[in-house]
C-alpha cells in the first residue's frame, strides 16, 4: 500500500462560490486536501472560481485556475495541464458532479486521467434514488417506504401497508402545492384526490411520514483495504423535518442507548462497505423515538458540512485522511497527528459535548419566511465545546452574535404565552429553541412541549435546568456556590450580575481542556483547547511545557459566516497566522466557526475554540498572557473587542483602538475628515423616528439610513420618502437599539473602493477597484473591477491622495479599506474601515501583493520600504479581474432580490481576462449566468430608470430579443421607437406578467422599483417568480447594461484564455 | 437542578495521596477498589453490570452519564460488579422509550457507591500518566484521617475475582437449534457470549469456573468457550490446569478476554499488567492474517505477553494497533484460539463478530 506510484499530478476541483448549503467547509476540506497532496510531493492543479478561499492561494497548489466551474472549462484545464488524476470528493456537490460527468462522458479515460476518491458506481448507488433503494434493500437496511400511485385507491392500499401518517407529494407541482400529511384514511382520500387533480401527470408519491423521528448522523471513513470506522455520531436537537444544516446538532448522540447506538453504527458500516466508498462518507438516519425502528434517510459519499463539523468536534481530520486514502494509503498507515503515536484507524472518543448552532440571515432579510423545513437556509454556523450540554449551548448562543448572552430573547420575553405556543404549533421557525425556552419559563411542561415539537425530552429537561438556574440566581443572595454553578453552566459574569441583580462574589477565570481524539487515553500534543470551569488548566500546562521563548500573538477570528462577513476574513486570519509563524512568533487563534481553515488545529500554534465575547476573551488572555493581539483580520467580530482589550491593557498590534474608534465614531470621523480636507456626503446622527424624519427633510430625499457600527450594510436602506423613514425606524427600534442611526444624503455616483496598507509613514495601494453598479448598491453586491476602467487621471490622483491623508491621519498600521463615491467629478468618502475587507483576498491574488503578509509584518515593526514597496499606487498588471457576487435567493422564500444598500450576496466569483469584457464574461459564467443570446426580455422599471433603460433595451432589441414590459415601461419604450409588447400587471386578468414569466418565453428580466422589500408588492412578486423559474433577473440598470455589452461582444467562454494565476 | 443544588459531599482518595472532592450519588458509604477509566461514550449500564469490572472503581471519561436511564434488558448480568463509579455529571431527567429508572436509583438498588462533579479528565490523565492505582470513594470526610485511610487503600488487592462472579451451578440454555453443544466456562461471562452461540444454533451449557475438565468432557461438548472475566489471570491456577487438560483432549476451544489469557497460560504463555489497561469501545486491532484493522470493544487490565507463547505452540494473530500488545493467539498444538477483545457488544455485532463463526466452523470440522 502507501502512495500509489501512478499518481504524480492531481487536479483538485473546488466547490465554487459560497452559497447556502455549500460554504466555507469546502475551503477547509480543499485546503487540507491540497496540503496532504503537497506533503506527498505531488504536483497539484487547482480549479475553483471562488477567490476568497485559502485553497486558491499560491502556497496551496502549483497551478491555480480561478475559472468558472463548468464542464467545458474543467476539460480545458485537463487538456492544458494533463494531470494523471482528479480528486473528486473534496469539492462538495459541485466538484463531485463535475467529476462524475467527466467520467461518464469517457473524457477522463480518453485523457488517461484517473478518478480518485470515488468511483462512478459508488456515486450512482448513493445518489440515484432507485439504485440507492435497491442497494439498501439488498443489504437489509430500511429506507423510508414510498410509492408512486395514480389513483386514490392505490394510495389508500399503500398507506395501509406502511401505516399512517403518510406524506402525499404530488408530482410536478411547484413548492409541493397540493401535498400534505394524512393521519387517517379519510384525510388521505381528501388530500390525494386534490393532489392527483393538481398534478399535471396525475401522479402522487405516498411516503411514510417520519417527521418527528430522531435524526442521527454518522461520519464514516473507509479505505481500499476495507477498513472502516465511524469518526463521530451526531444527534439533531430538531427531529426529522428540519434540514440538518438548519438543526442544532449535538455530538456525540446523547439520547441513544448503547444498543441503539451500536445498531446505527453497524448499519453505517454496512452501508459504506456495500457502497464501496473509499474516503469519507456521511450516513443520515431517522430513528423512531419509541421503538428500535429506523430508516436510512441519505448517504453522502464525500466530505461534507457534517464531516467538517465532525473533524472539529473530535480532532480527527477527515478531509486529510480521505485525501490520503484517495492516493493509496490505508487507514492503518496514516498517523494520528493528534497523539503522534496512534493511527487513523481508530474511532475517536471524546470527553466533552459539542453543539453546532446555525446562523441565519433573517436579521437582514426581515421579510423572509423564517420557517424551517427541508430546504437549508442557514448561511453559517458556530460550534461550542463544553463539559455539559448547558455550558455548550450557552457558549453556542453567545458565539452566534444574535445580540443575546443567554437563551432569553427580548422578542419572546415580551410575547404572550399563547402567541409563543401558537408559533410553536404552526411550523418551525429559526428561533424555535428560544421560543421553547421562553415557554418553559412560563411553566409550560416538558411533556407538552415535546408533544408539540417532538424535540426529545432530554434536551427540554436540559433547557429546564437553565430556567431553574436563572430563577435561582434571581432569588436571595448570590453565594459563591451559586456563582460557581452558574459558571459551570456557561453563564458570563455580566449575565449572572444582571439576572441576580448583585455583584459577583468573585471572578473565576476559565480553564482550558484539550481536544485530543481519545478522551485522555493517550498523551496528546494537539494544541487545541476549549474553556470550562474546572480544576486543571491544560493550556497553561502546555504553554509552560512547550515554552519556546517566542513572542506570543493572538489572532481573533471572525466567527460564523454570515452575509457581509464571510470566508474572506478567515483567509486574512489564516494568512496572518502563517506570517506570524514565519516571523518567529507563536500564533494563537481564537475562533468558533467549525467550517473554516483557521479552526484547523494545525493552522496556528494553538487554537482556542470558544466564543468571542469580552469575558471569554479575557480568560484566554489570562491563560496565554500574549505579547500582542491582532484584531484587524477578524471582521467586525474581532474589531468589536478592540476597546475592551485596550482597556485591559493588552497590546493591540496594528492600528490603535483609539484610531479604530475615530474611524467608526461619527463625530470623530467628521472632525478627522475636516482636518484632512476631504468631503463626504452630508449626514447626521439620530436616535428617534421624529429626529430621523426631520433630518431627512433637511437633507432632501433620497437619503441613506443605517445603524452605526455596521458591516455588510446590515439594516441599511435608501429612503425615498417620509414613509420609508418611519417604516425603517420602526424595524430598527423594535430589535435592539444600542447604537444611533446615521442618515446621509444619498449620492448616485460611481463607487470606488481601495484597500491600502500603511506603516504609519508610507502607504501602498495594491489596486483601485471600480464598481459596475453606481452607489446605492452595496459594495459586496456590486460587480467590482480591478483595475478601475473609467476614472480620469485627476480622480485617480485625488483618490490616492485622500487615501494617503486618511491612512496617515488615522495612523493606520496594517490594512485599511476606504470606499469613495465619485459624483459630478468630485470624490467623496463614504466609509473608512481600518481593518481587512472582503476584497483583500482577491486583490492579493490578482496583483500578486500578499497584503495580509505585508500588513502583519508591518504590525510587527517592519516598514513598507524595508519590505521593498514604494509609497502610492502599485503599477497595474496585465490582467483585468472582475468580481461578481453570487446570491442564494432560491433558498430564501419571500426575500426581495432587488439590490440595494443592504448586502444580500452570500459569495463571489472571479473572472480574470486580458480585457474587461473577457473578465466580465468569465465572472458572469462563473456566477451561474446562462448567457443566452436570444429569447424574451421582460422590463419593468421605476420612473427614475426609464430614461436610461431605453439604451439598454435597444441593445437587446438589436440582438433580436423579444421585448415585453409593464404598461408604464412599455409605453415609454414604444414612444422611444423600441418595439415592446405591453403586458398586464399581476393584479389584472390573465395573461399577465406572472403568466408570462411562467410561460418559458422570458430569459432575462430587468426589474427595478422605487419600493421593494414587502413580499406583497407586485415588483417583489415578479422578482420572486423569476427566481422560482430560474430566469436571469437584473435589478440594477448598470448590471443590465454590462450584461448587454457582454452579449453584444459575441465572445464566449471558448474564445477566452484560461489563466493560471501563479504566473501573474 | 435539585441535582446540583443538593447532594452531599463525597471524596475520592487515591493511593498516591491525591484527594478529589465531589458529590455523592448512588449508595453512600465507603468503598475501596482499583481506579480505572473507561472511554466508552455509551453503555454505562453494561459497565456497571460487567463482571470483568469486579473490584474496580470505574471512571467514565464521557462527562454526561445516565442520559438514557436504565432498563431491565441491557444489564450484562443481574448483579452489579463495580466497587465504585465516578462520573462528571449524571442525568436526573433521562430520556429513552425503554427507560425504567434513572442511574442514581439503579446504583442505590445495587449498592454502588458513586461520586460525581469532579474533574474526571484530570483524574483520567493522572491514571494514564501514573498507571491505574487503588482508591477509595467515601461519603465521610477523609481529611484528618488521611494516613490511616491511605494504608488501607494501598493494602487493597483484587482477590478471588473469578470465584466472586462465576455462577454457582451449571445451567443449560437452548435456543432454536441444537447443532452443537458448547460448554462455556463462566469466569465472569457476559450475555453476548451465550447470545452469539444461541444465534448460531448452539446449545449452551454454562459451567462454574472451578468445574473440573473431566466433568466438562462428560457433557460431551462439541466445543468449549472460555469466557471473559475479572482479575489477575495468574491467580487462576486450577482453571489453567483444567484448560490444559481440555487442550490435550482436542476439543475446539475459544477464549475471550480472561479466557484467552488463561488459555495462553495453559499453553505455556505469560501474562502481565498494563499500565492503565484498554477500556472502551474504540480499540483498534490488526488482524495479522488479512492486514485489516477492526474497531473492538475491550475491557482488560492484563495482557498476554506477545512472544511468551512458544513459537511451535501458537502464534499471535491479532495485535493492538496503538500499543502493539497481543490481542489474539491461535494455537498449533491444540484446536484452540483466543482473543483479548469482545467480538460483540450488547446484542450488536462488532466488526469482529465473525470469530464466533470461525469457532462454529472448527466444531463442524471436528464433527466431520
Amino acid at each position: 500500500m502507501g502512495l500509489r506510484s501512478d499518481i504524480k499530478k492531481v487536479l483538485v476541483i473546488g466547490s465554487g462560490p459560497i452559497v447556502i448549503g455549500q460554504a466555507a467547509e469546502f475551503d477547509y476540506a480543499g485546503t487540507q486536501a491540497c496540503r496532504a497532496l503537497k506533503q506527498e510531493g505531488l504536483e497539484v492543479v487547482l480549479i475553483n472560481s471562488n477567490p476568497a478561499t485559502i485553497m486558491t492561494d499560491k502556497a496551496m497548489a502549483d497551478k491555480i485556475y480561478i475559472e468558472p466551474l463548468t464542464l467545458d472549462v474543467v476539460k480545458r484545464v485537463i487538456e492544458i495541464e494533463k494531470p494523471d488524476s482528479v480528486l473528486s470528493t473534496l469539492g462538495g456537490q459541485t466538484g463531485l458532479t463535475l467529476s462524475m460527468q467527466l467520467a461518464k462522458e469517457g473524457f477522463l479515460d480518453a485523457h488517461n486521467v484517473k478518478l480518485l476518491g470515488a468511483n462512478p458506481e459508488t456515486i450512482h448507488k448513493a445518489e440515484d434514488r432507485q439504485a440507492f433503494k435497491d442497494t439498501m434493500e439488498k443489504i437489509g437496511e430500511p429506507c423510508i417506504p414510498s410509492k408512486v400511485v395514480e389513483t386514490v385507491e392505490d394510495a389508500v392500499a399503500f398507506a395501509q401497508e406502511i401505516n399512517y401518517p403518510v406524506i402525499v407529494r404530488p408530482a410536478f407541482t411547484l413548492g409541493g402545492t397540493g401535498g400534505g400529511i394524512a393521519y387517517n384514511e379519510e384525510e388521505l382520500r381528501d388530500i390525494s384526490t386534490n393532489g392527483l387533480r393538481l398534478s399535471p401527470i396525475t401522479q402522487v408519491l405516498i411516503e411514510k411520514c417520519i417527521s418527528g423521528w430522531k435524526e442521527i448522523e454518522f461520519e464514516v471513513i473507509r479505505d481500499s483495504k476495507g477498513n472502516v470506522i465511524t469518526v463521530c455520531s451526531m444527534e439533531n436537537f430538531d427531529p426529522v423535518g428540519v434540514h440538518t444544516g438548519d438543526s442544532i446538532v449535538i455530538a456525540p448522540a446523547v439520547t441513544l442507548t448503547n444498543r441503539e447506538y451500536q445498531m446505527l453504527r453497524s448499519a453505517s458500516l454496512n452501508i459504506v462497505s456495500e457502497l464501496g466508498v473509499e474516503g469519507g462518507c456521511n450516513c443520515q438516519f431517522a430513528l423512531h423515538p419509541e421503538s428500535m425502528e429506523y430508516a436510512v434517510i441519505e448517504v453522502n459519499p464525500r466530505v461534507s458540512r457534517s464531516s467538517a463539523l465532525a473533524s472539529k468536534a473530535t480532532g480527527y481530520p477527515i478531509a486529510k485522511v480521505a485525501t490520503k486514502i484517495a492516493i493509496g494509503y490505508s487507514l492503518d498507515e496514516i498517523l494520528n497527528h493528534v497523539t503522534g503515536k496512534t493511527y487513523a484507524c481508530f474511532e475517536p472518543s471524546i470527553d466533552y459535548v459539542v453543539i453546532k448552532f446555525p446562523k441565519w440571515a433573517f436579521d437582514k432579510f426581515v421579510y423572509a419566511k423564517r420557517n424551517l423545513g427541508t430546504q437549508m437556509k442557514a448561511t453559517g454556523e458556530v460550534m461550542a465545546i463544553g463539559t455539559s450540554f448547558e455550558q455548550a449551548i450557552m457558549k453556542a448562543v453567545r458565539s452566534t452574535e444574535l445580540g443575546v448572552d443567554s437563551m432569553n430573547m427580548k422578542k419572546y420575553i415580551e410575547m404572550p404565552t399563547e402567541e409563543i405556543m401558537d408559533r410553536l404549533r404552526n411550523g418551525i421557525e429559526d428561533e424555535r429553541a428560544f421560543q421553547v425556552f421562553e415557554a418553559l419559563k412560563r411553566g409550560v411542561s416538558v411533556q407538552e412541549l415535546h408533544e408539540i415539537t417532538m424535540i426529545d425530552e432530554w434536551f427540554l429537561d436540559k433547557f429546564l435546568n437553565l430556567v431553574e438556574l436563572e430563577q435561582w440566581l434571581a432569588e436571595d443572595t448570590l453565594t459563591e456556590e451559586k456563582y460557581r454553578i452558574a459558571k459551570q453552566y456557561g453563564y458570563l459574569d455580566s449575565t449572572i450580575e444582571r439576572m441576580s441583580g448583585q455583584k459577583c462574589p468573585l471572578h473565576l477565570r476559565a480553564v482550558y481542556k484539550m481536544v485530543d481524539t481519545c478522551a485522555g487515553e493517550f498523551k496528546a500534543e494537539t494544541p487545541y483547547f476549549y474553556s470550562t470551569f474546572d480544576e486543571e488548566n491544560e493550556a497553561a500546562q502546555f504553554i509552560e511545557r512547550t515554552d519556546t521563548g517566542k513572542k506570543k500573538i493572538i489572532v481573533f477570528g471572525s466567527g460564523p459566516i454570515r452575509i457581509g462577513q464571510g470566508i474572506e476574513f478567515d483567509y486574512c486570519s489564516v494568512h496572518c497566522v502563517w506570517t506570524l509563524k514565519e516571523m518567529g512568533c507563536e500564533a494563537i487563534i481564537c475562533n468558533n466557526n467549525p467550517e473554516t481553515v483557521s479552526t484547523d488545529f494545525d493552522t496556528g500554534d494553538r487554537l482556542y475554540f470558544d466564543p468571542l465575547t469580552r469575558e471569554d476573551v479575557e480568560s484566554i488572555i489570562a491563560t496565554e498572557k500574549p505579547d500582542g493581539v491582532v484584531v484587524q483580520f477578524g471582521g467586525q467580530t474581532a474589531i468589536k473587542l478592540t476597546r475592551h482589550l485596550a482597556d485591559m491593557g493588552v497590546n493591540i498590534l496594528g492600528t490603535s483602538a483609539d484610531n479604530i474608534d475615530a474611524a467608526e465614531d461619527r463625530e470623530r470621523f467628521d472632525e478627522l475628515l475636516e482636518q484632512c480636507g476631504i468631503p463626504r456626503p452630508e449626514g447626521f446622527t439620530v436616535m428617534t423616528t421624529e429626529e430621523a424624519v426631520e433630518v431627512a427633510e433637511k437633507l432632501g430625499y433620497p437619503v441613506l439610513l443605517r445603524p452605526s457600527y455596521v458591516l455588510g450594510g446590515q439594516n441599511m436602506i435608501i429612503a425615498h420618502s417620509e414613509q420609508d423613514v418611519v417604516e425603517y425606524m420602526g424595524i430598527i427600534t423594535s430589535t435592539m437599539i444600542e447604537n444611533p442611526v446615521l442618515i446621509d444624503k444619498y449620492m448616485m455616483g460611481t463607487e470606488v473602493e481601495v484597500d491600502a496598507i500603511c506603516d504609519g509613514k508610507d502607504f501602498l495601494i495594491p489596486g483601485i477597484m471600480e464598481h459596475v453598479e453606481r452607489a446605492g448598491v452595496h459594495s459586496g453586491d456590486s460587480i467590482s473591477v480591478y483595475p478601475a476602467q473609467n476614472l480620469s487621471k485627476k480622480i485617480r490622483e485625488t483618490i490616492i491622495e485622500y487615501t494617503r491623508r486618511l491612512s496617515l491621519a488615522l495612523d493606520v498600521i496594517g490594512l485599511v479599506n476606504i470606499q469613495y463615491v465619485v459624483y459630478k467629478d468630485e470624490v467623496y468618502v463614504i466609509e473608512v474601515n481600518p481593518r481587512s475587507s472582503r476584497t483583500v483576498p482577491y486583490i492579493s491574488k490578482v496583483t500578486g501583493i500578499p497584503m495580509v503578509d505585508i500588513a502583519t509584518k508591518i504590525m510587527l515593526g517592519s516598514t513598507l520600504k524595508e519590505l521593498g514597496y514604494e509609497s502610492g499606487l502599485y503599477p497595474e498588471g496585465d490582467y483585468v479581474a472582475v468580481k461578481v457576487p453570487v446570491f442564494s435567493f432560491e433558498k430564501l422564500q419571500d426575500v426581495d432580490t432587488m439590490l440595494g444598500p443592504e448586502m444580500k450576496s452570500t459569495g463571489e466569483c472571479l473572472g480574470i481576462g486580458r480585457t474587461f469584457e473577457d473578465a466580465l464574461l468569465k465572472g458572469l459564467v462563473a456566477a451561474g449566468y446562462d448567457l443566452k443570446r436570444e429569447g424574451g426580455l421582460l422590463i419593468s422599471v421605476r420612473d427614475s430608470d426609464k430614461r436610461e433603460i431605453v439604451r439598454i433595451a435597444d441593445k437587446f432589441s438589436q440582438m433580436g430579443f423579444e421585448l415585453y414590459a409593464t404598461s408604464g415601461t412599455a409605453s415609454y419604450l414604444n414612444r422611444n421607437m423600441i418595439a415592446t409588447n405591453m403586458i398586464r400587471k399581476i393584479s389584472e386578468e390573465s395573461p399577465n406578467t406572472i403568466d408570462l414569466l411562467e410561460s418559458g418565453k422570458i430569459h432575462y428580466m430587468i426589474s427595478t422599483s422605487a419600493k421593494g422589500r414587502m413580499p406583497a408588492r407586485d415588483s417583489v412578486k415578479m422578482r420572486r417568480k423569476s427566481v422560482e423559474r430560474s430566469i436571469c433577473s437584473l435589478t440594477a440598470i448598470d448590471t443590465a447594461d454590462a450584461l448587454a455589452n457582454v452579449l453584444l461582444s459575441e465572445r464566449s467562454m471558448d474564445d477566452v484564455e484560461l489563466v493560471d494565476i501563479t504566473k501573474i | 437542578m435539585a441535582l446540583i443544588k443538593g447532594g452531599t459531599p463525597a471524596w475520592l482518595v487515591l493511593a498516591n495521596g491525591k484527594v478529589f472532592e465531589g458529590r455523592s450519588f448512588g449508595a453512600s458509604g465507603t468503598t475501596i477498589g482499583e481506579v480505572v477509566f473507561n472511554t466508552g461514550m455509551t453503555g454505562y449500564q453494561e459497565t456497571l453490570t460487567d463482571p470483568v469490572n469486579f473490584g474496580q472503581i470505574v471512571t467514565q471519561t464521557f462527562p454526561l452519564i445516565g442520559n438514557y436511564g436504565v432498563n431491565s434488558e441491557d444489564s450484562e448480568t443481574p448483579k452489579s460488579h463495580v466497587s465504585g463509579y465516578i462520573v462528571r455529571e449524571w442525568c436526573n431527567a433521562p430520556s429513552n422509550f425503554r427507560m425504567e429508572d434513572n442511574i442514581d436509583n439503579f446504583m442505590k438498588q445495587h449498592g454502588i457507591i458513586g461520586l460525581y462533579n469532579i474533574d474526571t479528565r484530570s483524574l483520567t490523565r493522572l491514571l494514564r500518566d501514573q498507571g491505574v492505582m487503588n482508591g477509595m470513594i467515601t461519603t465521610e470526610d477523609p481529611n484528618g484521617n488521611l494516613e490511616a485511610l491511605l494504608q488501607q487503600i494501598r493494602a487493597y488487592t483484587i482477590k478471588n475475582a473469578v470465584s466472586a462472579v462465576t455462577c454457582a451451578e451449571s445451567m443449560t440454555y437452548s435456543g432454536t437449534g441444537k447443532r452443537y453443544r458448547v460448554a462455556v466456562y463462566d469466569f465472569g461471562c457476559k450475555k453476548f457470549i451465550t447470545e452469539s452461540l444461541l444465534q448460531r444454533g448452539c446449545e449452551v451449557v454454562m459451567v462454574p469456573a472451578d468445574t473440573a475438565a473431566e466433568e466438562v468432557l462428560a457433557q460431551q461438548p462439541d466445543g468449549v468457550v472460555l469466557s471473559c472475566g475479572p482479575g489477575d489471570p495468574a491467580e487462576n491456577s486450577q482453571a489453567v490446569s483444567n484448560i490444559r487438560t481440555l487442550a490435550e483432549n482436542g476439543v475446539p476451544m475459544f477464549g475471550i478476554g480472561l479466557g484467552h489469557q488463561l488459555l495462553a497460560l495453559a499453553m505455556g504463555g505469560k501474562t502481565e499488567k498494563l499500565a492503565y489497561g484498554h477500556r472502551g469501545a474504540n480499540q483498534p486491532v490488526i488482524d495479522l492474517a488479512s492486514g485489516r484493522t477492526y474497531v473492538t470493544s475491550q475491557n482488560h487490565g492484563y495482557v498476554v505477553v506477545s512472544d511468551s507463547v512458544p513459537e511451535q505452540v501458537g502464534r499471535v494473530t491479532y495485535v493492538n494497533a496503538n500499543d502493539k500488545t497481543c490481542e489474539g493467539v491461535s494455537y498449533l498444538t491444540a484446536n484452540a484460539f483466543g482473543v483479548q477483545f469482545h467480538p460483540v457488544t450488547n446484542g450488536n455485532p462488532m466488526d469482529t463478530d465473525y470469530l464466533f463463526d470461525e469457532f462454529v466452523e472448527r466444531m463442524q470440522k471436528e464433527a466431520e
